[in-house]
């Protein structure tokens, strides 16, 4: 196999493209497939959903799923698969949001601590180490103590805990990046260094964050969840996947279906992204390449 | 080495010494007075609030007030829980055993585990068995711990009775659904780590001069390649261990098990705020202790390291 990849590459045969070996991954299209299902369903919730999510029917408590309610009803008789479809807008939202959030602040902190150097940068890897710490998980438990329990608060709490890796990954790109004839050009013709970071240093080094935001959404996704499931975030009339599967575990004995099914939402949505960035990785690292 | 050491030491040092003024700061962050957030929502006057303040040491300056907070924890003065008034650190004594009986328990299974597939699926190199152990990998790590959890009940201890999903802590059967719902992620995690370590050092040359020995295959797995893919494995299984802690945290939660990680999660839930610190300072002491010693032992497992 090898050698034929060898013999095409010197008769100048043309190579694949990258994204036609994307596309031939196993990984990355049955990733790109799950996510792609799981986001036309939040952003469908509204139309596939068949009740409001919060309608409670004393009549039809804990009904097994059939062709009625696809997901079963719940303790007060809400349709599991409505809350399931808005609860997966919420979950979501909450791991791209924190994300979003983390990749601002860590970016900043690390192109700083790149740009400046000296004791800017001991300074700023000093907390970036004090941070790290904390496991992740912790990291946004300690915020929550701070801030107390509530969505918004979940979605700050992810996000500080994935500074670190941001900032590490900003600092160590700008200082790759700083050392380049460009910016000594930039620096002759009288730019700022406001003007150097952001319009020429931060367009550069966006893609490898970007790439880490992408895969971090899986872990954010997990640890919302986690926080909600401990009872710190979304409150329970809010459909979230971590609460629901929470709430729904008084009732395992005879209603598996009120949190197996989120429990199976979150499940899914961390493996896409997770088979996604496993995919991106065999066909991009050159290793794994030749 | 020494100068290795030295060096290592000092830098967790620094680290320990942030630890502390995060966690001092914590209540400063709070929003609002942080005489509130240590009284909670009991009503009291004006008058008793300065007192409070004047008790705490609140209405120093915040240097004073960390040299005092150093002072007391140095001491192993943690102070009291805003629930019950009890010593903190006394909580934390009382729970800690059956946290890290937990988390031993899972590091067991998750570093056997974990090697024995990684090594496995390094062996049969791009087989079926690599692809079908490489997709169970990456499953095993995104099924998230507490819906693993919920599984784990459902099928051993809700519906077949094999297994009691909460049991006392002297019952080594109650053990096993929290320890695999805890080491499963990390399992699958090693595995994935030990199967690339070991693909990096395939086809080196003292593998084909193992082979012209006469050595088995699986001898020079497991004698040749095993020993020079151990640093890895070893950052690996010591990272492993601070992360089952951490995932006390949820996996305590979820079995009702006592251990410092529902100690946390019960602290947070009621904003027991001299309980959180105590807890958050000794899982990241832990964390960065457990890190001080695994970069000890690479200098000693490699010379490369402590040369370096």
């Amino acid at each position: 196999m090898n050698d034929i990849k060898f013999i095409q590459k010197s008769i100048g045969a043309k190579q694949p493209s990258t994204i036609s070996r994307l596309l031939h991954n196993f990984n990355f299209t049955v990733g790109m497939v799950i996510l792609i299902l799981l986001i036309a369903m939040a952003v469908l919730a509204p139309l596939i959903a068949t009740t409001d999510v919060n309608e409670a029917n004393p009549l039809t408590t804990f009904i097994k799923p059939g062709i009625e309610h696809p997901m079963g009803t719940d303790n007060i008789g809400r349709d599991v698969w409505s809350r399931f479809v808005f609860g997966g807008r919420v979950s979501l939202v909450v791991g791209l949001a924190a994300m979003v959030i983390g990749m601002i602040l860590g970016s900043l902190l690390g192109v700083v601590a790149g740009f400046y150097g000296s004791w800017v940068d001991s300074i700023l890897s000093w907390l970036t180490e004090v941070l790290m710490a904390f496991p992740g998980i912790l990291l946004a438990l300690t915020v929550m103590a701070i801030l107390g329990p509530g969505l918004s608060n979940v979605i700050i709490a992810v996000g500080v805990g994935s500074i670190p890796q941001f900032m590490r990954m900003a600092r160590s790109s700008v200082m790759k990046t700083r050392e380049l004839d460009y910016i000594d050009a930039a620096r002759v013709i009288g730019c700022t260094d406001a003007r150097i970071l952001f319009i020429h240093v931060l367009p550069n080094i966006l893609r490898p964050l970007i790439v880490l935001a992408t895969l971090g959404i899986g872990g954010a996704i997990l640890e919302g969840a986690s926080l909600s499931y401990l009872g710190l975030g979304a409150q329970p009339m809010t459909p979230e996947w971590g609460s629901m599967l929470s709430s729904g575990r008084a009732y395992l004995n005879n209603a598996w279906w009120i949190s197996v099914f989120p429990g199976v939402g979150i499940f899914l949505a961390i493996l896409s992204i997770n088979m996604i960035g496993e995919g991106l990785n065999e066909v991009i690292d050159p290793v794994n390449r030749q | 080495m020494w100068n290795y050491l030295g060096r290592r030491m000092l830098t967790s040092l620094s680290i320990l010494i942030g630890v502390s003024v995060l966690t001092f700061l914590m209540l400063h962050f709070v929003p609002g007075d942080p005489v509130r957030a240590l009284i909670g929502r009991q009503s009291v006057t004006p008058e008793r609030l300065e007192e409070i303040r004047e008790e705490m040491g609140l209405n120093k300056s915040l240097p004073e007030q960390y040299i005092d907070y150093m002072k007391k924890v140095v001491s192993g003065d943690l102070g009291r829980s805003l629930k019950n008034n009890r010593p903190v650190l006394e909580s934390i004594m009382e729970q800690f055993p059956s946290t890290l009986k937990l988390t031993f328990f899972s590091l067991i299974i998750s570093t056997t585990l974990g090697i024995f597939l990684g090594a496995t699926a390094a062996a049969t190199y791009n087989s079926w068995f690599d692809r079908v152990l490489s997709f169970f990998c990456i499953a095993g790590i995104s099924v998230p711990p507490f819906f693993l959890g919920l599984l784990l009940i459902l099928f051993f201890a809700v519906r077949n009775k094999l297994l009691p999903a909460v049991a006392s802590t002297n019952d080594w059967r109650g053990m096993i659904l929290p320890a695999v719902t805890l080491g499963f992620g990390e399992a699958c995690w090693l595995a994935r780590m030990v199967r690339s370590s070991i693909l990096d050092e395939m086809n080196k040359n003292y593998q084909n001069l193992a082979r012209a020995k006469g050595l088995s295959e699986w001898s020079i797995l497991w004698n040749h390649v095993m020993l020079n893919a151990r640093i890895p494995i070893i950052t690996a299984v010591s990272i492993q261990f601070v992360y089952l802690m951490a995932g006390s945290v949820v996996v305590e939660s979820i079995f009702a098990r006592q251990g410092i990680g529902r100690l946390a999660v019960t602290a947070i839930q009621n904003r027991d705020f001299p309980l959180v610190q105590g807890t958050v300072t000794i899982i990241a002491v832990v964390y960065v202790l457990s890190n001080t010693i695994t970069d000890i032992l690479y200098a000693v497992v490699d010379p490369r390291v402590r040369l370096s």
